[in-house]
């Protein structure tokens, strides 16, 4: 009997191994091998058609005097450090006016979700022709209550800035996951803080963050990984202009390998990327590990 | 002081739910003020501007798909195009290389689509009702695969798949596809399986059913859900990708709409009332099927948002 029961147990683990198999091939050829092979081609000197030469961390001691390298490495870090936590703070508000009794809760939430299936390079094209300085929406509707038009995509200054207002029309995705959240924090805790004496500040600061900590850190840590990686909106809209101001990291990343036929450069550049990103993520898990509140996590299984 | 505040919740809420509706009253003063009116004005005031500044950029590209060009260089710009210029359709498309384009789109987009949801679907399956060596390490490295960014694996991936002899096929697309390569949705799967009652499952045991049953006729059809939304996000991945098609797919014949829309944009660039009728095309398939499918669309996205 007992004999019987293993032999099924260890049935059920090989098929249990075969059922995640599909994970440990894609794993192993599109993870683990490629950023091993990355690794290797990062100390090359690469041309795509020709033969590679070794040349030891030349390409990663070269970045420090590429002045592009930091630039784009500045640029990537500031829209990040803007454009996700302001999306997520314009997100939050508006999930918490949803999440006030109002009619329509339904239409509001769809129709915000909307820019959130318009993305690629449909979505560049049609705020490309928005920001046009002369003819575009944006600056027609400046002119109308008497400002003057605003270069957005040809001035040094203002290329920024367009980038994450256009990042601002798509916040409607983070608010669904966070009115979701406001539904689940149970009322009591709000009546609770009522009886102490808690205001309207108070019981924001000490209810209903700290009930939401745990889906904002995880929109913000998705929200930076994607961020750092932007790069659409930069080849589509600007490319990399004017004057390199709007060039992203993996913007310079993708010109290195496709366009200047530096693959080993260009492979050094994606381990930094990778490098940064992991610094800031460990970072914010770090300073926020104690500040997140898992409320009755319900860990299933396992 | 104390005494209004506690009064507050019940006064103001005659219905069970929804405290955070006094964030809206502001002052803790009478219960129905000019002041809690306007709150409630406001909230809808900047609702329904957030509606509007949603909306612009849509009816914008709807009533410049429409114009001539002589109209869409005027001040101030018109919303309604009279007479409306339905010719920038057939232009547009015709620019894009409509039916070569989409037939490409759709042969990545398919393919990988259900690559996706199968392989997804089984591996979630495998860790949620598996147990075997190494499978909560197996876990981990799935959720880490969230963190990686798709970047670093760009260069080694191309030089590999170009090795191989398949840049300009569709091979770069499929074979991850096939492979379970979005942790997102292996994640989504097991939380979902791990849902569902163990029960079911024993009883079909004991009638005989093998692992594959089990998943194909008990866990698929209690999911349906979970599979539709994977189906759909993905879907909506493959339609919108850009890095991928333009890195693998150099011969115009094996464009994509996104890369003729991009190639559109450079070389016809003011040509804007034909090439606001093709992106509003190509935006239409995303938005009509949000349109149908918004409660799966909702779900998923809180699923995804919620479960840690």
């Amino acid at each position: 009997m007992s004999l019987a029961i293993s032999r099924t147990g260890r049935r059920r683990q090989l098929q249990g191994m075969l059922f995640v198999s599909p994970f440990v091939v894609g794993f192993l050829l599109f993870f683990v091998g490629p950023m091993g092979f990355a690794a290797v081609i990062s100390l090359f000197n690469w041309p795509i058609l020709s033969e590679p030469t070794f040349i030891g961390f030349d390409n990663f001691t070269n970045m420090v005097s590429d002045g592009l390298f930091w630039k784009s490495l500045w640029i990537t870090t500031i829209y990040t450090m803007v454009s996700v936590p302001l999306g997520m703070a314009v997100g939050l508000g508006l999930a918490m006016l949803l999440n006030q009794k109002v009619r329509g809760l339904a239409f509001f939430r769809t129709l915000y979700y909307i820019p959130a299936v318009v993305t690629g390079v449909s979505l560049a094209v049609l705020w490309s022709i928005m920001f046009n300085t002369q003819y575009g929406i944006i600056n027609a509707g400046l002119r109308v209550i008497g400002l003057d038009a605003i270069p957005w995509l040809t001035h040094t200054a203002w290329v920024i800035p367009a980038l994450i207002i256009m990042s601002l029309w798509q916040v409607g995705a983070g608010m669904v996951i966070y009115l979701a959240g406001l539904q689940g924090v149970p009322t009591e805790l709000y009546d609770a803080a009522s009886i102490d004496g808690a205001g309207r500040w108070s019981k924001f600061r000490y209810v209903t963050i700290p009930m939401l900590s745990p889906v904002l850190l995880f929109s913000f840590v998705l929200g930076i990984i994607g961020s750092f990686q932007s790069f659409t909106n930069a080849l589509v809209m600007t490319n990399g202009g004017p004057s390199q101001a709007s060039l992203f990291f993996v913007l310079y990343i993708y010109r290195n390998a496709w366009q200047y036929n530096q693959m080993g450069y260009a492979a050094a550049l994606s381990w930094v990327l990778f490098a940064v990103i992991l610094v800031v993520v460990v970072i914010v898990l770090r300073t926020t590990a104690s500040r997140v509140f898992y409320a009755g996590t319900a860990r299933g299984g396992a | 002081m104390a005494d209004q505040l506690e009064r507050k919740p019940s006064g103001i809420q005659p219905h069970e739910g929804h405290a955070k509706s006094q964030a809206l009253a502001s002052q803790p003063a009478k219960p129905i003020t000019v002041s809690k009116f306007l709150g409630r004005f406001g909230v809808y005031a900047i609702l329904i501007g957030g509606a509007v500044i949603v909306l612009i950029p849509l009816v914008w590209m709807l009533s410049a798909s429409l114009k001539p060009k002589s109209e869409i260089f005027t001040f101030p710009p018109t919303w309604i195009p009279w007479p409306p210029l339905f010719s920038n359709y057939p232009r547009g498309l015709e620019t894009l290389q409509f039916g070569m384009a989409l037939k490409n789109t759709l042969l990545i987009t398919i393919p990988s689509v259900i690559g996706q949801v199968l392989s997804c679907s089984l591996v979630g399956y495998g860790l949620a009702r598996f147990r075997f060596p190494g499978r909560d390490a197996l876990f981990v490295l799935v959720l880490a695969t969230l963190m990686l960014p798709t970047q670093v694996t760009l260069i080694p991936t191309f030089i590999i798949f170009s090795q191989l002899g398949m840049v300009d096929t569709f091979w770069p697309f499929w074979l991850p596809a096939f492979t379970a390569t979005s942790g997102f949705n292996i994640f989504l799967f097991r939380q979902f399986f791990m849902t569902i009652s163990t029960e079911l499952e024993d009883a079909a045991r004991i009638d005989g059913a093998t692992s594959w049953d089990i998943y194909w006729r008990i866990m698929l059809p209690l999911s349906k859900p979970v599979f539709a939304a994977v189906a759909l996000f993905a879907f909506l991945f493959y339609w919108n990708d850009f890095f991928g098609p333009l890195i693998y797919l150099p011969s115009t014949e094996n464009k994509t709409l996104q890369l003729m829309l991009m190639n559109f944009q450079q070389f016809y660039t003011s040509d804007w009332g034909p090439m606001m009728a093709a992106t509003l095309v190509i935006t239409l398939v995303p938005l009509a099927i949000f349109f149908f499918a918004q409660r799966t669309f909702i779900q998923g996205v809180v699923f995804t948002g919620i479960k840690e």
